[in-house]
């Protein structure tokens, strides 16, 4: 228990040490009005990605985006989430994940709970933040994307 | 920062020691060795003790077993071909292998050693292969098919492996969910009633041995309602089986009412449980609650973290905090280590992922003082340092222990599947 507490305060200090990704994400001025945008949520995108991905996230994926070697896949480095295709990863937090297929060279054993309670905004949100943290540096993901996506999946 | 880092973890250090050695002076005829000591392996041993680094760079080296010559048999979960079992030898006496060769076309977690044959499981089958009287294989391509047709539905797919002195071999068959929801690991999905799972998984298995093609007709629900089972041991001193049960995940992510992060990274407990025909453990039903000792009612089955549960379940020998991945379990029966340690369990925890906010916990091996098959102290950390590094995630984590042996000299073998190293820890005085 001592060392669990001083553990504790040790990430705590590291954690506050810790930095965001400093460098936004670049936003396809095209997808997002001037409008809809003054509608979002306040703070950026990444910091409130950030609160979701702490919440709903992390406990798998964990805090480096490294995942659980064989159980829970990573994200930092992943070519499904840092890559082209944001429709088929806003599927996989809509849907969850249980199939054994083999992700970047690797078998991962554990399911992936869906996350359909998360509003169109904060799937964009969140994924927005893992397609730009550690490593990774890709697009930001859009409430809209998200909206298409979900309207399909649910027909 | 460093430095406030390094000054805080002397205080600690500091601290430790002194409660140490406090305890030391009490006159604790189960008191344990008062210091620690960093090892050239990188292990912190108690004083006496030692490690060398048998082999490094196996791939994901499972459990492994250690032949009456010295040699060390490792399960490597690997995929491609003739690599799924690696055998070392050391032929100078420096406790470093310096032959390797390897064989078998699976990957998988189980090898033991009985009665003049390497037993060795994949994810759904277990093998045996004859040994010479220097504990070599005699037909590494040829191996007999004991068990086959087990199921493999990704999570807990390993099948760990005992055997006991009546020619019976035992396999776990681990539940494929974390608590049998009707949509796994989903918020807020209750559990089903009863839970199909368990007809098939969620138990040990027991075989005969020597059995060719046996499958679940040929073999019996040995004990059930056990969630995941990856370290387990024939203890041949009261002649019974206790096994390490892997406790459920996710407490606070599938009932955020109910529970907080704390309560996840805290409540569900690794349990030790010493097994007999026809036991029940109670997954998926209940968990066991570490800080009251109490056996829990589930919150997928209308427990809310204080209703208890679990009327038919067994009791555990021993809990443990949670989610340390209890991945090896080995009774000591040698006679190198000082007399404390006889017969006493020793139990490597893999580390866990599931305390995330918490802090991670776990990869080392720890030690429980056993008198006549029963616990006769508090559980110890033995071996530690194996990940490495300060804020330890599962990925960062150099080593994680995952394998326990004990060689023909008593000395004890860990294995680690991350690097893929091999450890033998010695006594030296």
């Amino acid at each position: 228990m001592k060392k669990l507490s001083a553990g504790l305060i040790l990430l705590v200090i590291l954690a506050s040490f810790q930095t965001a990704p400093s460098k936004k994400p670049a936003v396809h001025k095209a997808a997002a009005p001037v409008v809809k945008k003054a509608a979002a949520p306040a703070g950026t995108a990444m910091d409130r990605g950030k609160l979701i991905y702490t919440k709903r996230c992390l406990v798998c994926h964990q805090v480096d985006g490294g995942g659980v070697p064989h159980l829970n896949a990573p994200l930092d480095g992943a070519s499904a989430v840092k890559g082209k295709d944001k429709a088929k990863l806003i599927g996989y937090v809509l849907k969850g994940f249980n199939d054994r297929v083999e992700i970047d060279g690797e078998y991962y054993s554990n399911n992936m709970a869906p996350l359909p309670d998360l509003s169109d905004q904060e799937i964009a949100d969140v994924l927005t933040f893992v397609r730009n943290s550690w490593t990774n540096k890709a697009s930001a993901v859009t409430a809209a994307e998200v909206k298409s996506v979900r309207a399909k999946t649910k027909k | 920062m460093k430095k406030f880092l390094h000054l805080a973890f002397a205080a600690l250090v500091v601290v430790n020691l002194t409660w140490l050695q406090a305890c030391a002076s009490d006159g604790d005829k189960n008191k344990k060795p008062a210091t620690t000591v960093a090892d050239d392996a990188g292990l912190k041993l108690p004083a006496g003790f030692s490690a060398v680094i048998v082999a490094d760079n196996l791939g994901k080296a499972r459990h492994i077993v250690v032949t009456q010559q010295g040699d060390v048999y490792a399960k490597i979960n690997a995929r491609g071909a003739g690599k799924g079992i690696v055998k070392l030898r050391d032929t100078n006496g420096d406790g470093k292998a310096d032959q390797t060769s390897s064989f078998g076309n699976y990957g998988g977690t189980g090898i033991a050693i009985k009665n003049g044959y390497l037993y060795a499981s994949s994810d759904e089958e277990v093998f045996r292969y004859k040994l010479d009287d220097k504990g070599n294989v005699i037909n590494p391509d040829q191996p007999e098919k004991i068990i086959t047709g087990l199921i493999n539905r990704r999570q807990h797919e390993s099948k760990s492996i005992a055997l006991d002195n009546a020619g019976n071999i035992y396999v776990n068959i681990g539940a494929y969910s974390n608590s049998c929801q009707e949509r796994d690991r989903a918020p807020g999905s209750m559990g089903r009633m009863p839970c199909p799972i368990l007809d098939s998984a969620g138990g040990i298995w027991q075989f005969k041995a020597d059995k060719l093609n046996q499958t679940y007709g040929d073999g019996v629900r040995y004990a059930t309602g056990l969630r995941n089972v990856v370290g387990l041991d024939w203890n041949t001193q009261v002649n019974q089986l206790f096994v390490m049960q892997h406790g459920r995940d996710d407490l606070h992510n599938i009932f955020p009412a109910l529970f907080t992060d704390q309560d996840n990274a805290e409540k569900p407990a690794e349990v030790l449980f010493a097994l007999k025909k026809g036991d029940n453990g109670g997954w998926p039903y209940i968990y066991h609650d570490p800080s009251t000792n109490k056996k829990m009612l589930a919150p997928e089955y209308g427990g809310d973290g204080k209703k208890e549960g679990g009327k038919d379940a067994i009791d555990p020998v021993m809990m443990f905090p949670a989610h340390l991945a209890p991945n090896a379990l080995l009774f000591y029966t040698g006679n190198m280590f000082p007399a404390r340690y006889k017969n006493g369990a020793f139990i490597a925890f893999h580390g866990s992922w599931n305390r995330a906010p918490l802090p991670q916990e776990g990869y080392y091996v720890v030690f429980v003082p056993f008198e006549n098959g029963k616990p006769s102290g508090k559980w110890e950390i033995f071996a530690n340092g194996f990940a490495a590094v300060e804020n330890i995630t599962p990925r960062s984590a150099v080593h994680r222990p995952c394998g326990l042996a004990q060689g023909p000299d008593g000395s004890l073998y860990v294995s680690d599947d991350q690097k893929g190293t091999i450890y033998k820890i010695s006594y030296n005085k």
